[in-house]
């Protein structure tokens, strides 16, 4: 058996930043709260930025600062506050008056499965990710192969999460954290790839967030609540 | 080439400006004129596509393979261009709503189309995804612009699946890059034909990857087993022209995206492990789709399944990868967009007439429509792969390259499951177009609601007849072309 080497500093620091990651994810999995989902998305996307940053730092790829930069605006300012005000829109919506804790909307129940049932299945789900990447074998110049597997974690409990939510802001911001942990995994094994390229899916991702948000709009303004209880009209 | 390459991306863009601007009937004209000029603008690139690969500006690049695909776009744009000024016509009841609901759908028509025209236009698998990408979050503003609680619910899956299934597009896209900067360095731009020429060196775990995450992520926007369960939705509550771009066009881009993803593919892996992973997704959304359309209620639910047939055709015949039957895929994408289109336009003009969209709602069309009645039946026909129209020809070849490359239980497999469909499809035809009506006839009257709505009909069936019964030189051409491109090897 040979000796394994202790990790350096920077590829420990890279693992803990993708971990909190993977635990900001989980975060938004267990939380009941639109509003503090929000928070905690804020909160993985500032993480990606700071990697980000590491990363541009020590292998010495400036164009990865102007993509922190731009990312954090985008996700850690932006999208938060087109949520926010779109909970808080809808929260003083659905009592007819101003709701004096907009975003406090307690979340739909998660459907057939208890919430810590889901959580069970979050983590089975996460090692699966986890284990299967470790095992394919690929190496990057930039990041520990730990990142990328803890990457494709994030992706699949995004997806979860998206399943198993059954309120459209939930699900959407499944799909943002789908994002994130796919600006991870670009972070790991696409360092390089051309800044202008990064910024349109940046661009792009900005688009996605307005037509989101109008849907998620059309979808109260018909139903009068966020859940998706109704959403079987269409079947067969 | 340059100019007609520009014109066909500024034109449907511009169009969409004075759309949102403009009074309804300038909106119309001008939608009417950019669709057909369109048309006119992609046959005019036909003969360089044929000989060469078009590179502009180093983010273009038009190849034989994207021809045959913007064409099926442009001509199905064309069609729907003129068919909504009939279909537009009188559906609003204020002034004030009609204005509004008209801008807001042409600048939507024609933004869509835009963006399917850009798609395959793109010379870099980023842009490609980008491209795709758009064209889901402007037809999902367009399938909820009816207002109607169906539309809203068909909109939200359709926009979160998409989404989803478009995030495992983007994965494979990055896997791409990795792979491709494995060879060409960590500076290269993900452009298509850099990472073609480098096939055979890229490693082989991420281009494996990668192409199983482009089937499953583009493959959700394509309408493939499991991840098509937004299509129906989205098909039924759409406006009608809406229907026919989806199912003609933008399931048609989703392919393209995954063809090019089976390009670098096989140059990386060779053929085997490609084919394999799209017979698997073919044969199980034809299955599907046979078995959905047998018990259908609504029409338009109908047609939608009848696309994921389709798609599953053209998925199992890139797996038989004989040059026959990649011909006859090609094949099958432009005259699956003429058939579909009319197919959808057809069911538009009946949902207007009877007011419903319901099949048992709808009866003795052949009767009450004197052109839509009839077209409607040979559109169904024609779907059903009747000879004497494009499809016939198209499944004919896959088919035979089925059985020429030795798939022969795949071959079987794709004929009986094609028949069930057509028995699906012509009960439900037969009960609409033949059949009185359950309830009593009422006050119809025998006459088409607009005649805007039956010219684009006629011209896809003339479309079909030429496909099926002798496709023009400079298009066999352009086909010999694409398939030679596609790496075609028994």
């Amino acid at each position: 058996m040979s000796a394994v080497a202790a990790p350096s500093v920077y590829a420990g620091g890279a693992s803990v930043i993708a971990v909190g990651v993977l635990l900001a994810e989980f975060g938004m999995f267990r939380q009941a709260l639109l509003r503090d989902q929000v928070r905690l998305y804020a909160a993985q996307s500032a993480l990606i930025s700071v990697l980000a940053i590491l990363v541009a730092a020590v292998r010495h790829l400036p164009e990865l600062y102007v993509l922190a930069a731009l990312s954090a605006g985008l996700k850690v300012v932006c999208v938060p506050v087109v949520l926010r005000r779109l909970l808080r829109g809808i929260g003083a919506g659905r009592t007819g008056e101003v709701d004096p804790e907009p975003g406090w909307t307690e979340i739909a129940g998660s459907g057939s499965l208890s919430l810590a049932n889901t959580v069970l299945l979050a983590i089975a789900v996460a090692a699966f990710g986890f284990f299967s990447v470790a095992a394919l074998g690929i190496r990057s110049p930039v990041l520990p192969p730990t990142a990328l597997a803890i990457s494709v974690s994030v992706a699949l409990v995004a997806f979860v999460l998206m399943i198993m939510r059954r309120d459209v802001a939930s699900q959407a911001i499944g799909f943002l954290s789908l994002e994130n942990g796919i600006s991870l995994t670009a972070l790991v094994v696409a360092a390089g790839l051309p800044l202008f390229l990064e910024v349109a899916f940046l661009f792009d991702l900005l688009v996605a967030v307005v037509v989101f948000e109008l849907l998620i709009r059309v979808h109260h303004g018909r139903a009068e609540s966020l859940s998706t209880a109704d959403l079987t009209r269409l079947r067969g | 080439m340059l100019v007609v390459i520009l014109l066909l991306l500024g034109a449907p863009f511009a169009t969409a400006l004075v759309s949102l601007r403009a009074p309804a009937a300038v909106a119309q004209a001008v939608t009417a004129i950019t669709g057909v000029g369109s048309f006119g603008l992609v046959l005019a690139l036909i003969p360089a596509a044929t000989h060469r690969d078009l590179n502009y500006l180093s983010y273009l690049r038009i190849d034989a393979v994207s021809a045959v695909f913007l064409l099926a776009t442009s001509f199905l744009y064309a069609a729907v261009a003129v068919y909504s000024v009939g279909y537009l016509a009188r559906s609003r009841a204020s002034d004030a709503d009609f204005s509004r609901y008209a801008r807001r759908f042409y600048a939507g028509l024609n933004l869509f189309a835009w963006t399917m025209l850009a798609a395959p236009m793109m010379s870099n698998l980023a842009l490609l995804w980008i491209a795709v990408e758009v064209t889901t979050v402007v037809s999902a503003l367009l399938v909820a612009i009816e207002d109607t609680d169906g539309a809203a619910e068909a909109a939200w899956k359709y926009i979160l699946i998409a989404s989803a299934g478009l995030g495992l597009a983007l994965l494979a896209t990055i896997f791409a890059y990795y792979a491709g900067a494995q060879v060409l360095g960590e500076h290269y731009n993900l452009s298509f034909t850099a990472l073609l020429q480098a096939g055979p060196r890229l490693p082989h775990t991420p281009v494996r990857l990668a192409f199983v995450l482009a089937v499953l992520g583009f493959g959700t926007k394509m309408g493939l087993f499991p991840v098509h369960t937004w299509l129906p939705d989205a098909h039924s509550e759409a406006p009608t022209p809406v229907s026919a771009l989806l199912s003609g066009s933008l399931l048609a881009v989703s392919f393209y995206a995954i063809l090019r993803y089976y390009q670098v593919a096989t140059a990386a892996l060779g053929p085997r492990f490609p084919r394999d992973v799209l017979l698997v997704f073919g044969i199980a959304s034809l299955l599907l789709a046979a078995l959905y359309l047998l018990d259908q209620r609504d029409v338009k639910r109908l047609l939608a399944y009848s696309s994921v047939e389709h798609m599953g055709i053209l998925a199992i015949g890139v797996s038989f990868g004989a040059p026959i039957a990649l011909a006859g895929v090609l094949l099958h994408v432009l005259a699956h967009a003429a058939a579909k289109g009319n197919a959808f336009m057809g069911a538009g003009v009946l949902v207007r007439k009877f007011g419903s969209k319901r099949i048992a709602g709808i009866g003795g069309g052949l009767d009450l429509l004197p052109w839509s009645g009839p077209l409607f039946g040979i559109a169904v026909l024609a779907l059903c792969a009747m000879p004497p129209f494009g499809i016939f020809r198209s499944e004919f070849e896959i088919v035979e390259g089925g059985f020429g490359a030795s798939a022969n239980a795949p071959a079987a497999v794709l004929i009986v499951l094609v028949t069930v469909a057509f028995l699906g499809l012509s009960v439900a035809a037969n009960r609409m177009l033949l059949m009185p009506r359950d309830r009593s006839p009422g006050a119809l009257s025998r006459g088409e609601p607009s005649a805007w709505m039956v010219v684009p009909v006629v011209a896809g069936v003339a479309v079909l007849l030429v496909l099926g019964i002798h496709p023009p030189a400079d298009l066999t051409g352009l086909l010999a072309r694409a398939v030679h491109q596609l790496g075609a090897v028994t």
